[in-house]
Order: structure tokens, then sequence, then C-alpha cells
């Protein structure tokens, strides 16, 4: 169970608390009724899947019940950093570590015993 | 006695206190204190169990956790039963019931022993290969068979008696492992101040100093050292000892999970106490000192009960005064084992040989063998065992060959040296590293705050485990801010140093042999078995572990994972690091179902809901139906009537006289600010701008593709203020819906969003005589059609209450829904039922709220939508503000698929034969003649027997629906097809004269 | 029919818990979901008596009355004396919201020596006097439902819930309360 840290609470909480909200950085145009079909569908329905860093939202649902946003590795699963709604995205050189643990997976065991 | 093989004098057990226990029916006679793998073994008991894949007879291997033999059931009545317990930690309490595992009839004459002599066809990946053929035996013969003869064990069949309970804890150093190392390093952390836990899987603290008696420390025995410092950190206020509980899952972020075993070992046990207790902790830094386990040599026969490590013998002797045989045999690669041979033999064993596989033992051990005039045979193997149910001989022989000199033994104790136990480092994502000069895996690259101490970390010796752990107690505590006024130090000292140990197959079990040399005792693996995996092209680690089953399930490779890694390496001419270690997984032990559910079970597995009225109406009789987690009531049945007259009952009362129903369920969210009708504009396909104050109106929200989310009525309390309901099952979800978008793309808007559901207690009042039932109660607010119009809300008193009393239906009747504080629900109900029932009114539940908005076409959103129906698709069109510059999915509603022609739209069914109910989810053919499969063109969401219309309604959804009004359609059934005609959706009143009385 | 219809509380009468951490219910009390932007706090502190916190899991109290930080912009605020909470903040002239929540919660007291540790049987916080001094208050969850949670005292806490909550909430801080002193 992961802790994480909500900006608004200015605190570590566990998980449990949270609800994950979906890829972050994705405003809704107020241009809505002019999009084109591509657009519209960019917009809403196309999302990247990253594998390892990625923006996200989430809300401190039992909590102060605020949303933020997050930058999280999905390959390690480790939270970056956690910042307020509407704030920008944060620096990404400052947030990688310097040595970048790896992580094992079945198939860097299968490459390696290939 | 306490059976014959105790020892008088040995061991730290009271030879007074006595208990009896049962192993498969047979008493036996026990010391408080014994494990149930001591006291067997005290009475002279080796044979505990048959193995999982052959039925061999097998013994006691271990005296702790790693066991992977002596898996036992305990009884304590038909509920409370366990299987899988390792007889090395379970502690025997007075009256126990033991009952061995994996035979029949009997442990000593076993049926499944059979498996031993066609082994040859039970090779590994022998499932993969056969039964594969015919493929219906599969499910009829082949897995029925296999179940019942493989497995470990049985489950009780009743439910558990016993409770559990769970607790989160924080702290900031937690301690795994109570030894030498885990004691010191949680004294020095415990000295600054700092929260620390220390647990140990072990009845008493202690780690290897239980078998280690030439430990001393403080200038204390070992032992005793332990316990005093248990004793004392457990005075201290920062600290929590916690013996009997075991670390079995590392976790992200440094959440560990512990399973402290609280009654398991009493006899009777006070049942307000829990038997198991889940520990969820959060620590800032954890300190792994879960120190080493000895490896067992693999030889030809090497599993016979009477064979077990060097270690486990001593602890047998040291710790609970038990000879685990009266001639015993030594086989090693390792220094430690010596110390086992010392020991017996001080305590009057019989020591028939050493035999070391090494050319070169530790000098010291050499020495005190001698001078003990202990046979030593260096450079030499244990080639094969002899012995049926226990060992009777061992055969030794020179390393390379030559003749094998059989020796009579009845116990075989054996090392091949010790692996650090990097389970929980392991777990913690922590990468090991090989360690070429001692072969080990250690602690190498730390992926969380953690460190490792002591024999776990490859610290072998005594006081620099002590320097080490009590360093890190120091620096673990400094990271979470205490620091240490005084520096601590301790002395310990112990007999000797340890060196040697070897991985993989010993002497004659070689690439050339076809010998049961075993790696892995609890899957019946053998070093044979790795080989033959390697051959059939499994090179990693991972596949040779799935095709094999080494190191699987609850063992976790303990014993068996480098044994079985070396061989690997060896057949595959690679070196160990580079053939890779698999995965340590939680648990390390296993976990009872029972301590992972806590609390959770019955009224607790989750959270049910219940109206303010709920009691009122159980004591009417009320029936619930589960909606979400709330509890409503779904029809009030009487006297003589099943359901079916109930609810024709209630949907007529209703309609001719009138009806009382309990709505509080219905999600409530108060709207409050100057921009709260720009918010709702927004939310809503409709328009608020115009809503004046006092007055309602029927909402769509939509997701932003187009699709209707939810739906309710909203009322305009003031300017600035609205009263929002929501469907029952969407509340949660509305409310997060609305957040999120006020939060995230209108910040702008000054509104704020409140959960009201549970302030209100709903009392809904339809049906002609509706106004008459709540005349009498309600004050201040004039409740004529004029000046309380349909679609209206006013604030005023009823029985002297505040209320927010709301003009509308979902009946097609006149109605109200009266609200008041939920407080006052109770006293409200009965008033109206008072004023209601003399009417000839009655109340109604949920079904009959369903027929009467099906038969006047009012959608239920869940039910006759499913995420994919526009407002259009559903004739709610005309809600969909059509000058409106934005709400949320007015783009979506523009997308071409959504205006595209021959969409499903809502339409109503009317069968042909109109005493038959359509069943809801039934598919619907334009042509039931056409051939299979046919094209589906629909689907039912509503059908009921509507006693009003004195026929079967139904709601269907048909693709071009709207144009095939007129039109027969045909659902097929299985055992009939049935025809129906396509409608509109109101039923019943099509003019909706009666909403105005 | 002026008379005032009787009121039945949740959880009516209840009592529990061990020797270690009693549990109770408390006693009827007004309350109101209080939201409002930073510029308006100082005329609604004054409006209700008591400054409200702006700092994250503290609360302010004062005769019986406690406004608890829950969010940025959201207080609950709690009146033990019932006084009315919705006309007190509607003179306070400024922009604010106020939504009178005093019959959607209801709240358990858990007291002793073990009152922490029966609220940690289901509330996953660190409830330590370091991390959650008394007057610490926190929405958050015990087990499958969400509570706010107000310490009232070293060994006591207000325990506040959606009153359909409550009788999941004071089973489950029985049986951890049970536990409490093990």
């Amino acid at each position: 169970m992961l802790l994480i840290y909500c900006p608004y609470c200015e605190e570590e909480r566990s998980e449990l608390e949270f609800r994950q909200a979906g890829d972050a950085h994705i405003a809704r145009p107020t241009n809505m009724t002019e999009m084109t079909d591509e657009e519209f569908e960019a917009f809403f329905f196309l999302r990247d899947n990253v594998k390892g860093l990625t923006f996200e939202r989430w809300r401190h649902l039992n909590g102060c019940g605020r949303f933020f946003n997050a930058a999280r590795d999905t390959v390690s699963d480790k939270f970056l950093t956690t910042y307020k709604a509407g704030l920008p995205k944060p620096d990404l050189s400052t947030l990688r570590p310097a040595t970048e643990a790896t992580v094992e997976t079945y198939e860097a065991t299968e490459s390696d015993a290939k | 006695m306490s059976g014959a093989n105790r020892i008088p004098g040995a061991g730290r057990l009271t030879p007074a206190k006595t208990a009896r226990f049962f192993f498969d029916g047979k008493s036996y006679a026990a010391l408080e204190g014994d494990t149930v793998a001591s006291a067997l073994l005290a009475n002279g008991v080796h044979l505990v169990g048959r193995s999982f894949k052959y039925h061999r007879p097998r013994g006691i291997v271990s005296a702790g956790a790693e066991e992977p033999n002596a898996l036992i059931g305990v009884e304590r009545d038909a509920a409370r039963k366990q299987p899988n317990v390792r007889a090395t930690v379970q502690d025997v309490f007075d009256g126990m019931k033991v009952i061995s595992q994996n035979r029949w009839p009997s442990l000593a004459f076993d049926v499944g022993a059979v498996n031993n002599i066609l082994a040859p066809f039970f090779a590994a990946g022998f499932y993969y290969k056969t039964f594969m053929w015919p493929k219906q035996a599969w499910k009829h013969v082949y897995e029925p068979q296999i179940r019942a003869a493989a497995g470990l064990g049985v489950s009780p069949t009743e439910d558990d008696t016993d409770h559990y309970s769970s607790r989160y804890a924080h702290c900031d150093v937690l301690v795994i492992g109570a030894g030498v190392a885990g004691l010191s390093a949680a004294l020095a952390a415990a000295k600054t101040g700092a929260r620390v836990i220390i647990c140990d899987e072990q009845p008493e603290v202690g780690g290897a100093l239980h078998y280690d008696k030439s430990v001393t420390i403080d200038g204390q025995d070992g032992f005793t050292w332990a316990q005093a410092t248990a004793a004392k950190l457990a005075r201290m206020e920062n600290v929590k000892v916690l013996p009997r509980t075991t670390a079995f899952g590392y976790y992200a972020q440094n959440f560990v999970g512990l399973n402290e075993r609280v009654t398991e070992h009493l006899a009777k046990p006070d049942r307000k106490l829990p038997r198991e207790r889940l520990w969820q902790v959060r620590a800032k830094r954890v300190i792994i000192a879960t120190g080493a386990i000895e490896r067992h040599m693999v030889f030809a026969n090497n599993d016979r009960p009477g064979i077990m490590l060097a270690s486990a013998a001593r602890t047998f002797l040291n710790h609970f005064g038990v000879a685990v045989g009266k001639k015993v045999g030594v086989y090693t690669a390792n220094d430690s084992a010596y110390e086992a041979a010392f020991d017996l033999k001080r305590a009057g064993v019989t020591i028939a040989a050493i035999v070391d596989s090494r050319e070169q033992p530790g000098e010291g051990v050499l020495t005190e063998a001698r001078s003990l005039g202990i046979e030593v045979l260096t450079g030499h193997g244990v080639v094969d065992t002899g012995g049926k149910l226990r060992i009777s001989s061992m055969s030794v022989a020179r390393n390379g060959g030559g003749a094998a000199r059989k020796i009579a033994i009845d116990a075989l104790l054996m090392s091949a040296g010790w692996t650090p136990s990097v389970h929980m480092f392991s777990q913690s994502r922590g990468k090991v590293a090989y360690d070429n000069e001692t072969q080990r895996f250690l602690p190498g690259t730390y992926a969380q705050d953690c460190l490792s101490v002591g024999a776990c970390n490859g610290t072998n010796d005594l006081q620099a485990t002590i320097e080490e752990s009590l360093a890190a107690g120091e620096l673990m505590s400094n990271a979470s801010g205490f620091t240490a006024s005084e520096k601590l130090a301790l002395q310990g000292a112990n007999a000797f140093a340890w060196t040697g140990g070897m991985a993989g197959a010993a002497e004659g079990a070689g690439p050339d042999t076809t010998v049961k040399a075993f790696i892995d005792f609890q899957n019946d693996v053998c070093a044979k078995d790795i080989r033959l995996a390697v051959r059939e092209g499994m090179h990693s680690i991972e596949h040779i572990k799935r095709f094999t089953t080494n190191g699987m399930a609850t063992d976790q490779g303990k014993l068996s994972n480098i044994h079985g890694l070396a061989i690997a390496a060896e057949t595959l001419g690679r070196e160990i690091p580079k053939v890779g270690l698999t995965t340590f997984r939680a648990p390390y032990t296993p976990v009872t179902f029972g301590t992972l559910i806590n609390h959770s079970r019955g009224d607790l597995f989750d959270p049910t809901r219940k109206t303010p009225m709920h009691a009122l109406e159980e004591a009417q009789g009320a029936v619930f139906e589960d909606v979400g987690q709330w509890k409503r009531a779904w029809y009030y049945p009487r006297a003589g009537e099943d359901m079916h007259q109930a609810v024709n009952r209630e949907c007529k009362t209703v309609r001719d006289v009138a009806g009382i129903f309990d709505a509080s369920t219905l999600g409530k969210i108060e709207v409050v600010g100057p921009d709260a009708a720009q918010f709702l504009n927004l939310i809503y396909t409709n328009s608020w701008d115009t809503l004046k104050a006092g007055r309602c109106r029927y909402g769509i929200m939509l997701r932003e593709d187009g699709f209707v989310y939810d739906d309710g009525v909203v009322g305009r309390m003031a300017e600035d203020r609205f009263h929002v309901t929501t469907t029952t099952g969407g509340a949660a979800r509305v409310m997060n819906h609305m957040e999120d978008y006020l939060q995230t793309e209108f910040p702008h808007l000054n509104v704020w969003l409140t959960s009201a559901t549970e302030q209100w207690a709903v009392i809904a009042v339809q049906g002609p005589k509706a106004r008459e039932i709540i005349a009498p109660l309600v004050e201040g607010i004039d409740l004529s059609n004029e000046a309380f119009p349909h679609m209206s809300v006013r604030e005023g008193r009823i029985c002297g209450v505040p209320t927010r009393l709301f003009r509308m239906s979902f009946t097609g009747e006149l109605g109200f829904e009266v609200n008041v504080p939920a407080d006052f629900g109770p006293a409200i109900w009965e008033a109206i039922r008072a004023e209601a029932e003399p009417l000839g009114a009655c109340t109604y539940g949920t079904e009959t709220m369903h027929v009467l908005r099906a038969e006047k076409g009012y959608i239920i959103v869940g039910q006759d939508t499913d995420g994919t129906v526009t407002p259009d698709d559903a004739s709610l069109g005309w809600a969909v503000g059509k000058k409106k510059p934005d709400f949320v999915g007015i783009r979506g509603l523009r997308r071409p698929d959504l205006v595209a022609d021959g969409r499903k739209q809502l339409v109503g069914l009317l069968t042909k034969d109109p005493t038959v109910v359509l069943e809801e989810g039934a598919q619907i053919v334009a042509d039931p003649n056409q051939a299979l499969p046919m094209t589906m063109i629909g689907h039912v969401t509503s059908a009921y027997w509507s006693e009003n219309c004195g026929r079967s309604i139904a709601l269907a959804l048909v693709a071009g629906g709207k144009a095939k009004i007129g039109q027969t359609l045909y659902v097929p059934m299985p055992d009939k097809t049935i025809a129906v005609e396509v409608s509109d959706m109101v039923f019943f009143d099509k003019e909706g004269g009666r909403i105005n009385g | 029919m002026a008379d005032l219809a009787n009121r039945t509380l949740p959880l009516s009468g209840f009592h529990g818990g061990s020797g270690a951490a009693s549990l109770s219910v408390a006693a009827p009390a007004t309350r109101i979901s209080l939201r409002a932007k930073p510029d308006a706090v100082s005329a609604l502190s004054g409006a209700l008596g008591l400054s409200l916190p702006t700092k994250p899991k503290t609360s302010a109290s004062a005769n019986g009355r406690h406004a608890l930080w829950l969010g940025p912009d959201e207080w609950l605020v709690i009146d033990e004396n019932e006084a009315d909470l919705m006309a007190a903040v509607a003179l306070s002239g400024v922009l604010h919201s106020a939504t009178d929540i005093s019959h959607r919660n209801t709240a358990i007291l858990v007291k002793g020596r073990g009152a922490d540790v029966a609220v940690n049987g289901g509330c996953p916080q660190d409830l330590s006097l370091t991390a959650f001094p008394v007057g610490a208050c926190s929405r958050t969850v015990l087990a499958k439902a969400e509570i706010v949670l107000l310490r009232t005292a070293e060994d006591a806490f207000r325990v506040e819930c959606w009153r359909s909550f409550a009788p999941y909430v004071s089973a489950l801080l029985n049986e951890a309360a049970e536990d409490a002193g093990n």
C-alpha cells in the first residue's frame, strides 16, 4: 500500500484515502462545439498509456477531497512528486533520481537467460 | 516422563510442567514449551508425514519455519481445524489433537506410496505432458483424481468460530527478527527514544541462541541475555515486542504485514481474544535481522525420517532437552555441524561418525572432535541411506568412488552451509548480489529505507554482528530524527568461527546418476529433475522453477533455492550469478484467511446502510432488497399475499387512493453559491437560468461522450441554492463527477457542493388523495394546485418540524415528497400513515415504484440505459438545451455515431398475448424464422405485469425503434417465441392529467 | 399539529467497547458544512466566535463549538449546545456556503488508554500524539466507511460518520476496542 503526499494536507497519507482519476494536464477545451471529430477524439478518447513517467490525477477522496496531480513511474509504481491542480508540469530533470534503480522484470530475466 | 528421548538436565523446559497431546489418535506426553516436533521426537516419533508427490515417508527436517516436511493438521473441534501447520513452530498444548497429512489409510501404510514405485513416470513436467488426451477426461477423470491424490491437508468444512483482529501501527524503526542482531538493533534504536516494533516468529526471542549454547553476551549466557533484553525492551514505553509474530510480507514504502498468533498455543484460549492479529505496520525505517537458514546436503535418499539439519538437532537438544537419536551420524560440508555432534556427544549420545565432504575442515572443530573421540571421515560422502520408516544406516564412501562402508545409525544430521535469509530484503524489491568468495547471495542494492544486519547480511562473526546491529539501530533512529545520548556497547563471544559450505548435489548424486537426491522436500523435487528441466529446454531459472515446482508454494525455496540454482548453473555450464535467483514472494510463511479478512466478516463484511424509517418498515413486515449498500423496502406483503399479489395491490392502491414510499436513499447534493445556476448549466443538459426559486426541473447529466450518466429532479431553494437529487446508486459517483468538473475545469465559479443525502428522510406521498393526507400535517405551505403546482418546492413545517416539501411525481399521480431532517423521519412517517391508512392508502416498496414509473414510461438510468444511450435515444431530447453554448457532453452528442440513423431507441413493447410478461434482458429479433445466429435488433430493459393496465408492459431498446412503432417484433425464448407490438413508452394516463390531482 | 415530532437518534443508547477503550454515542449536536475562500475566513470566524483553522489537520474549539479543517476551503462546524449555526454564519456578510448536516452525521466517542489502538483497528493514520495531537482532526477512513476523526484528549476521540454508516462504524470500533487492551 502506497503513501501519497497530498499537496493540500501537506503530509503523506495512506493510499486507502485516495482514488486515481485518470491522466493529468488534459484541459477541457473552451471551444467544445467547434472541435472537429478528430480533435474531440484526441481530447477525449486517446491516451498514451506510457511505460515509465506518467502524469495523472488523484483525488484525496476520503481526506481533503481535493483533486491534485502526480508524476508517477508506472514501472516502479513510485510517486516522483505530487502538486496542486492547476499548476504546470514540474521540471522532469529534477524528478528523476540520478541513478535509477533497475526493476527486475520477467522480460529482463528472459533476455538474460538467452 | 515426557518422552523416552528427553535427556535429564538438558534443555530449558521445566520437567514438572507436563502436557498430553494426541498424534493420529495416540496419546503422547510433552512439556510446556514443546513444539509438536520436539514432543514427537522426545517420544521417538520421526515419521510425521508423507511427501507430496511420491508419498515417501518423511520426518522432521528442521526446528523452525523453514520446515518442508512436518506439516500437520491441528484440530480443536469440528470448526477449528487448521491444515499444513509446521510441527516445528506449533506449540503443544494440553489435550491438543494433531493429525498427519497426505496418507491413506494410515501414516505407516500409505496406498499412495505406489507413486514412489511408479516414480519414473512422475518426472518433472509430468503433469504438463500427460493427461492431455482425451480432452473431456481432464475435467471428469484426471483432475478429480489428481486433486484427491495430491494436495496437502484438508480444510475444515464448517465456519471458523474464531475471530481475528487487525490494526494499523506506525513506528520509526521496525526490527524483523529478534536474535542477537535484531535485539541489539532494537536496543540501540529504543535508547534514542524512537518508536520501535520488534517481532519474531518464534514463541521466545533468541533466534540462533536457541541452539548455540556456547554464546555469551555481556557476560551472560546468550539465551538468558536475549530474554532479559526482550523484557527490558517490553518495559519501555516506546517499544512493542511481538513474539509469535511473523513478518510475512514487505510491501511498498516500508509497509510490512505482521501475523501475530495470539492464542494458537493455548489449551483453553480466552474466546474474547482474537486467534490471530494482523499488524499493518508503516515503518519509517526497517531493520532486517532474519538470520540464516541451514541448507541440507543433497545425496541419494536424503529424505528418510531421522535425517535432519544439524542445527535442528542442536535446538532439540539444547532448548527442548531431546536427543534426536541414540546413534547419530553427521554429514557436512561445513564446520557448524560439528558443534551439533559435540553437544550431543557431551549429552551422552553416540556419534557414529562425522562425514565431511571437505578434505580440510576447520582446525578448531577437528581438534575438538578428536579430543571427544569422534571419528571424522574427511573427503568422504554419504552415498546412500537405508531404513524404511526411519533411517537405519548410511553408506559412506571416499570422494570420487570406491567401496562404500555401511554404518548403522538412527539419525543423520546434515549441513551444507548457511543461506542468508534474504526473503524480506528481496520482497522489499532490493536486489541481491552474489558474493563469489562465500558463494552466497547477499543484500546488494537497497530499494527502500531498510538495512540488513547479522547473518541475513552475511555477517558470521558474533561480535561483528552485535556491532553492526547496534550501529544500524542508531543509524536508522537518526534517520527518523532521534539521537542517542550514549553509545551502546555489548561484548559477545562464542566457541568457533565457522567456515565452509557447498551448494548443489553432493557425492554420488551428480549428473551421471539417477538417484533420488532431494533438493525440495515439500515439492518432491530431486537434483535430477533440475537437470531434466534444463535438457527439456528450460534455461531461465524462472522456467526451471515452474517446470519442476522447485521452491514453489508455501515453501518459497527456504532450503531448496540455492541447491536448485547451483545444479541448474552446473547443467547450463554457467556461473551462478548469471543464472539468477528467482523472486521471493509474500507470504514468507502461510497466513490464514482469517487473519487477512480479520474484522470483515458477517455484518462487518461491508457496511449495510438503512434509512431512518427502516425499523418501522421492518416491523410492518416489509421485504427488503439490496440496492448497493442500501436496504430498501421492496414490497409490503399482507397476510397470505405473495410478492405478485402484494405488488398488484400496492400498484392499484396508489392509483386509486394513494401510497407512501420511503425515498430517503435518493442522492441529494446541496449546490450553493452565486454561480450555482451557471455550474448546473455546465453539468446538466438543461438550462437552469430560467428556473425560478421555488420551482423544480427534471435534469439529465451526460458524460463528455454524450451518453446519459444520471438524472434527477433539481429544486431551486433560493437564487444561490439548489437541492439536487440523484439516483440512489449514482449518489457517490455523481458527487465525484461534479466535484471533478468544479475543481479542475470550472474552478473560477463561486459555488460549493455538499452531500446532503443523509441529512433528509424522504417520504413520497403519491396518489389522488396525497394532498388530503398531508394537508392536516403541513403548516405554512398552501398546497393548492395554483399556489403549489406540479414541480415546485416549498419550505415550511410538518408536524412542527422543518420540511422541504416537493410537489413532484415518479408515478404520474398527484404527488409530494416530504423531506425532513433525518431524525424526524420515523415520527413523520408514522404521522403520515396515520392520516393515510384510514383513507385506504398504503405503504409501497421499490417494486411498485418500478411498475408505476414504467406505466408512465419514466426511465431508470442504469436499467433502461446502459452507458450507450443518448437523451434522444431515450426520448428525452426535450431536456437538452438547444441554445446552450456549452455543457458536459455537448460535443459528444454531435459525434457522427450518436446522430446516425438506426440507433437503438427506447420504446414500449406490448405482448400480443397480454398475460405474458417478458423477461428483462431478453433479445429482440425482426424475423423469428431466420437462420441461426439470428440478427438481434435490441433487448428488453424493463418488463412488468401492470395491474392498472390489466396487461403486461415492457420497455426495450430497439434499433430504429421509434420508426417501428406499430410493427410486430419477436422475442425468442428457449421454449417459445413471443410476438410483441412496438408502442410508445406511455402505457397509462397517456394525456397525463392525473399528475394535477 | 404544532407539536414537534419525536426525534429518533441513530445508535440511540449505544454503549460498548472495553476497559481499554469505551464507546458511547455523542449527544445530538448541530453541524454545518462550511465552505469559503481564504478572504472570508476572518468574517466567518467572527460570526462563529472561534477562529476557523487554516492549517491542515487542525481544529479550533470554544464553548462546545468546534471548527474542524477538512480541506483548504472546507470546515465541519459542530455545536454541542445545538446552537443555530446556519443563522450564525448567515450574519457573516461574506461569500460562503453553509449546509445544515446536523442529522447527516452522528458521532461515536472513543475513550480510554487504548482509544488510539481501537481507532487504528480500521484507520490507517498515525495516531501517535506527535502525529495526531489533541485537537488534530481529519477526514479519513475506518475500514470501509468514511469518518471524520477529532482527537478531543490524549485518550479520547470523536468519530463522526454519516448516520447510515453508524452501525458499521460502531460495530467495527467495538471489535477493535475489545482487542485494544491486548
